[in-house]
């Protein structure tokens, strides 16, 4: 904590205060890069992190097996080489890849973290992760003792992982957190505090943690150990203000107090006007309604699903309703950017946009209410949360489907653990949603509604879906992967259990001194371990 | 010491002559009402307080927008008395492809122009091809662009092999703008670049335009209609909002604080006439009440009200603002009646037997009147703004009724672009705010009974 | 006087256990699970995260446990900030919150009986009409919109002259607090100046300012001997609670500012029913609560010998 500041000098300071700044002194900043974040972090322990702060440090100050580079490609991280089998990976660890405090990162300090990560007693909610390793389920369960989970350290560097079955996406998973290797004795000699300060944490990564003021700051210096100095140029990171204030973080910006600022659609102008240097990238996820399926709910008449697709205008939705550049039209489930095979997932796999036709949407409305032996159009229960986009959204389907088919919506606005508790009692008719990607493939969209997945909230369950599924994840083979995926989402877009609506995009600014900022769709963001910054 | 005469002895004159009375007797509020009248102020703000509700009750009917009806073209307008607008035919959905055929007569980026007449519907650019280029981007200002890094809002990559033509429809405004579209080599943008300056017509797309006038064909100028005080960002008339907003804010404004006034005045001067054990009693019930958490407990009424998904929880929100929010005023009562249970003239009342409820009615309460009504005041915007925060977590009113203080929350947050969004509705809740305290402060001279008289 | 305070702090005791009690269960009754996030979990997850919150036990087991933890002052860990005890978050974050709370009431406080005094002064002139325009302006306009154009404007200002005036936000230094503390308490400060004026026109009326007034004080002598100190109680009421809501939630403040202060907590916990920061944060809250109160009620006595809080009235 920094000293606090007295209160009885407050009033002889407020009269004061004026004159003292404006001899202050001039802050450094050559190889300093200088950002806000929008929550502190809550956990800074790989095997429990769930959260977008926690990630975005954690990837700052540690590496997996692999890590993704600013191409996005997945590259070697403490691993320099693997060989991927259907039974399972080898992976050989390079000598050179040390902890903070000098010691080498062995094959064994991931087997610790694994292992430590599916015991029921540490409880991680992303334990789910590591389901495709053998017995990960089981011993989550509390079927099996942690020591069964199939991986193991043939020796310092050699690390063997065996799976379930065969796992086609399992390099990809290697560089999130909840994959981080933790190196046992240090783990232990926490006693329950691994992660909660920065002396309570080990570093393998291009940063180290070396003040961390809670819901103050935090401060990034680099790591001396890390194996990749070459790939380092900043000193240090600073991260002096954490609010969640958008036009608080903008005025900082403005105020040359931080290098890097994420811009919302009502700042644009601003921005524009204050002739900042404007990019974007897409953020990764995709946003959907999804409709009830629990038997009684209206939502399961497919003609009703239909005139409200055919009502909606994603293209008009993107520029007028979330107005930010860059927002994709929502056409699938799986996202624009995701990679397929070789090439981006929609050219190799590309499905039709299905515009609005009025006509058409009043004709499947009909037909509902003929089949449902309706008189008038019916009210539908709309559960949303509470953001200003939410609110927007909510209000434009509220107006569009009661001027095209009748449709009552009732907006059932919620805050957000109100709103959850909702979403798994199925008590909605459609659900405003959004989904990230935990990796980077498509596997990460499509198991979503797979009937067995808890995330599936409409409990959708389609037969032919499922099986696609199945098979897509029973083997490696990337042709049959992407195609079982492919016909999968066919069969979702025309079953229709889900609209899409967008996908987001995110405009961002930074200042002119630094460069090399890296911005993307999985994993860390924002990247900062590549970027330097002058004077 | 005088001497006495006989005349001392005689009987005095009737009293009656005596004490003639000078003025006519009137009871405590009549005389209040007659210094209210006199008040000059007080009558002015009592002349607002009326136009605010005549406005509420009659607005619907002098001003007959509807205050849901979005039109998405007119969004985030500032205030206008009716703009002209060409209608102009559906655009197709998203096929960037649709021109390139003609491309092939540049073969420059620097060519570029814009294709058709660009109107806030979409404006189409197109451009000739660069020799190894995998794609391009296209950027717009409504300033002066600076250098090659300054070049306004990031709009698009086109990364299509062939594709050279571009459709901005992202909120495009009635408003001068600079495109500028670079060429794309190995990820990065190169320095040379076409430019063209822009200034889109107004323009309504047919489907629209039929629905505001039946008939309208392709090429029609149609009048769109006024909005004094502009439109929201759904495109909604702000001054219907505002009108329709009145109703909610106002009821709910002036209802919730009098109610919880009423209750915290009446415990407050109990427990501060009574002292001792239900003083202390009160006193930490008030504590109790004030330390809750004010969502959760929220939360729990709505529950406890039934309040269905989606329906407005008005009743449920008024009655949980009376239960939470009472302690405050009850607090300030009472210390107001424990200073005045002292004075000379309750020692007296009390002394020729006057009862407790007759006491705190009569004299202690109408004593602490101004500090009531100033905290009657405050409760006012406070209430307002209490309301909106409610609504704004889907715990009050539900879309697409507005209130003043969402309208508020919905306008700050585009202040710096669109300040009217703001401005308007915040000018009403002010003037609301200043008509009552200039109300509560001449009611204030007029009920203190001390200044009888002397006004 | 000792038997006094003792009454008060037993019932004070009392009251915090009767607000621990009703927060426990009301915080039960809502719906919503505490360790969901959104991303649901496999059910063996959430199993294994239920037991080792302890929310696989039955309620009533949950309030007699949280009850002698609390007994201990011991609040547990926070369900979301993982690895931090609510004591810690108490520790760290409420004196930040408090300085500048303080620092804020003392504003509000002092500018309020000043702005009061003049405006009860000059009746209905012109420094009581600029000073209303202000009063209005403070209280409708949400303390948020007040922070964000203070913000805004010493932006222009820095940029304007090139120097670093005023910092924009964040925490550590003299001049982090002025403009927050500015934001914080113009609301209080707008409110205490009508209760001043309303208190002090009221005083003017009284015998006793007339019967000094005829002895032949000094209209100052009047003032600060009779007016000042009778007119300020309704103030020193208002003070009390304004200090604890002040000193502990500031939140929106404390968010465009940037600073890190227990506000954000407050509000967090509720939005993510965490369960263990929401009581240990409500009974912290009630028990300073009522301390300030008890304070307040002292200082009546002092400042009015006439009251005497202890007493019944009936009784004499």
């Amino acid at each position: 904590m920094r000293r606090p500041v007295h209160a009885i000098l407050g009033t002889v300071l407020l009269a004061s205060v004026v004159l003292i700044q404006g001899g202050c002194t001039k802050r450094e900043t050559r190889d300093i890069l200088y950002i806000a974040m929008g929550a502190e972090p809550p956990e800074l322990n790989s095997t429990k992190a769930t959260d977008t702060e926690s990630g975005m440090v954690l990837g700052h100050v540690m590496e997996g097996l692999t890590r993704i580079n600013a191409a996005g490609m997945q590259v070697p991280g403490v691993a320099e080489s693997w060989k991927l089998t259907d039974q399972g990976a080898v992976f050989t660890l390079r000598p050179d890849a040390r902890w903070s405090d000098g010691r080498p990162v062995t094959a064994n300090d991931f087997v610790f973290a694994w292992r430590t990560a599916v015991d029921p007693k540490t409880a991680s909610e992303y334990a789910f992760i590591l389901f495709p390793i053998k017995n990960a389920e089981a011993i989550v369960q509390g079927r099996l003792p942690p020591t069964q989970l199939g991986v193991a350290a043939r020796d310092d560097r050699t690390l063997a992982v065996t799976f379930e079955k065969p796992c086609g996406y399992f390099l990809a998973l290697t560089s999130f957190q909840t994959y981080f290797p933790i190196r046992e004795d240090f783990y232990t000699a926490q006693q329950g505090r691994y992660g909660s300060d920065k002396e309570n944490l080990l570093y393998n990564g291009p940063f180290k943690l070396t003040q961390w003021i809670h819901g103050a700051a935090l401060r990034f210096e680099k790591n001396e150990q890390y194996w990749d100095q070459a790939r380092v140029k900043l000193k240090r990171i600073e991260v002096p203000y954490i609010t969640a204030d958008d036009s608080a973080r903008f005025n900082l910006f403005k105020d040359r107090k931080i290098d890097l600022l994420g811009l919302s659609k009502n700042s644009l102008d601003d921005a524009v006007r204050e002739g900042f240097r404007l990019k974007k990238f897409a953020e990764g996820s995709v946003w959907f309604l999804e409709y009830n399926f629990i038997s009684g709910r209206l939502t399961r008449n497919k003609n009703l699903r239909k005139a409200i697709q055919l009502s909606f205008d994603a293209e008009e939705f993107a520029n007028k309703v979330v107005g930010i550049p860059g927002t994709v039209p929502g056409i699938s489930l799986i996202p624009g950017w995701m990679q397929g095979k070789s090439a981006p997932f929609r050219s190799e796999y590309p499905v039709t946009a299905v515009g609005r036709d009025i006509e058409k949407a009043r004709a499947y409305m009909a037909a509902f209410m003929k089949e449902e032996g309706l008189g008038k159009a019916p009210s539908l229960v709309w559960l949303t949360g509470e953001s200003p986009l939410a609110a927007r959204e909510a209000e434009y389907f509220q107006n569009l489907l009661k001027t095209v088919l009748g449709i009552e919506l009732k907006i059932d606005k919620q805050i957000f653990k109100q709103r959850l508790a909702k979403m798994m009692a199925g008590e909605f008719d459609i659900v405003s949603a959004g989904w990230g990607p935990d990796y980077a493939d498509p596997m990460t969209f499509a198991d979503l509604f797979a009937s067995w997945n808890e995330n599936n909230r409409g409990k959708w369950k389609n037969a032919s879906y499922d099986a696609l599924i199945r098979k897509a994840q029973a083997t490696t083979k990337a042709a049959v992967r992407m195609d079982s995926m492919a016909a999968a989402e066919r069969i979702l877009l025309d079953e229709q259990p889900i609209l899409p609506t967008y996908e987001r995009s995110v405009i961002y600014t930074h200042s002119d001194r630094v460069s090399g900022i890296i911005r993307r769709s999985v994993g860390a963001d924002p990247d900062l371990s590549e970027a330097s910054a002058r004077e | 010491m005088n001497e006495l005469k006989p005349s001392d002895f005689e009987r005095a004159p009737s009293r009656q002559a005596l004490h003639r009375i000078s003025r006519p007797s009137l009871s405590y509020w009549q005389d209040a009402w007659l210094r209210l009248r006199r008040n000059r102020q007080a009558i002015f703000s009592l002349g607002i307080v009326m136009a605010l509700v005549f406005f509420t009750l009659a607005g619907p009917w002098l001003w007959r927008q509807d205050p849901s009806t979005q039109l998405l073209e007119e969004a985030s307008l500032g205030p206008t008395l009716g703009r002209k607008a060409v209608v102009v035919e559906e655009l197709d959905s998203w096929s960037p492809e649709f021109a390139d055929a003609r491309a092939t007569a540049w073969d420059r980026v620097q060519d570029l122009r814009v294709i058709g007449e660009p109107t806030t519907e979409g404006i189409t650019l197109q451009w000739g091809p660069v020799e190894g280029a995998e794609g391009y981007a296209i950027y717009r200002t409504d300033r002066k662009p600076r250098g090659l890094n300054r070049l306004g809002l990031p709009l698009a990559e086109v990364k299509k092999p062939g594709q050279l033509s571009f459709r901005d429809r992202m909120n495009v405004e009635p408003r001068s703008y600079t495109y500028t579209v670079l060429p794309i080599f190995k990820g990065l943008e190169a320095e040379v670049y076409g430019r063209v300056k822009v200034a889109p017509r107004i323009a309504l797309k047919l489907a629209a335009a039929q629905r505001l006038k039946a008939g309208a064909r392709v090429g029609d100028t149609i009048v769109l209609p006024a909005h004094p005080f502009g439109t929201d960002s759904l495109g909604r008339d702000l001054l219907s909002r505002i009108i329709a907003g009145a109703r909610i804010s106002l009821s709910i404004g002036l209802l919730a604080p009098l109610l919880y006034m009423l209750l915290g005045v009446l415990i407050g001067g109990f427990a501060g006439y009574s002292g001792g054990r239900i003083d202390l009693a009160i006193v930490r019930g008030i504590d109790l009440v004030v330390a809750l958490p004010f969502l959760l407990f929220m939360i729990l009424f709505r529950i406890a009200f039934g309040v269905g998904p989606g329906e407005s929880g008005v009743h449920a929100m008024v009655v949980a603002m009376v239960a939470l929010s009472w302690p405050s005023s009850a607090r300030l009562v009472r210390g107001q009646v424990m200073q005045l249970r002292e004075a000379e003239y309750v020692q007296a009342a009390r002394l020729l037997g006057a009862r407790t409820g007759y006491l705190l009615l009569r004299h202690l309460i109408p004593n602490t009147m101004g500090v009531i009504l100033v905290y009657l005041t405050f409760a006012i915007p406070s209430t307002i703004f209490t309301e909106a925060f409610l609504s704004f977590i889907g715990m009050g009113v539900v879309p697409p009724t507005p209130s003043w203080g969402s309208l508020c929350n919905d306008g700050i947050q585009s202040f710096l672009s669109h300040p009217h969004e703001f401005i308007f509705p915040a000018i009403f809740i002010s003037v609301t705010v200043l008509a009552f305290n200039l109300l509560g402060d001449g009611l204030r001279d007029a009920l203190d009974p001390k200044q009888r008289g002397s006004s | 006087m000792i038997r006094y305070l003792l009454k008060q702090v037993t019932s004070g005791l009392i009251t915090v256990y009767f607000i621990a009690t009703a927060t426990f269960f009301a915080m039960h009754a809502v719906p919503g699970d505490p360790l969901m996030g959104g991303k649901a979990t496999t059910p063996e997850i959430r199993a294994n995260l239920q037991r080792k919150y302890g929310l696989d036990r039955p309620v009533l087991e949950q309030y007699t446990t949280f009850l002698s933890n609390m007994a201990r002052g011991d609040f547990g860990i926070s369900f979301t900030q993982h690895n931090r005890s609510v004591n810690d978050i108490i520790r760290e974050h409420f004196p930040i919150s408090a300085v500048l709370g303080l620092l804020a009431i003392a504003v509000a406080a002092t500018g309020g009986v000043m702005l009061g005094s003049i405006t009860a002064i000059f009746r209905n002139r012109l420094p009581d009409r600029a000073i209303m325009v202000l009063v209005i302006f403070g209280v409708s306009v949400p303390s948020f919109v007040v922070a964000a154009l203070m913000q805004l404007g010493i932006t222009e200002l820095n940029r304007l002259t090139g120097l670093s005036i005023l910092p924009v936000g964040g925490w550590g230094e003299a001049g982090h607090l002025v403009l927050p503390a500015l934001a914080l308490g113009l609301s209080t400060l707008a409110f205490l100046t009508r209760l001043m004026r309303s208190s002090m026109l009221e005083v003017t009326g009284a015998d006793y300012i007339r019967t000094a007034r005829a002895k032949g004080v000094s209209p100052t002598g009047i003032f600060f001997g009779h007016q000042l100190r009778n007119a300020v109680l309704p103030v020193i009421t208002v003070l009390g609670p304004a200090i604890a809501a002040i000193t502990t939630g500031g939140f929106v403040v404390e968010q465009v500012f940037a600073i890190p202060g227990l506000g954000r907590y407050f509000v967090q916990a509720v939005h993510q029913l965490d369960y263990t920061v929401i009581m240990g944060l409500t009974v912290f809250y009630g028990a300073y609560l009522v301390f300030m109160v008890i304070l307040v009620d002292i200082a009546y006595g002092l400042i009015d010998p006439r009251i005497r809080v202890g007493k019944a009235g009936g009784s004499r």
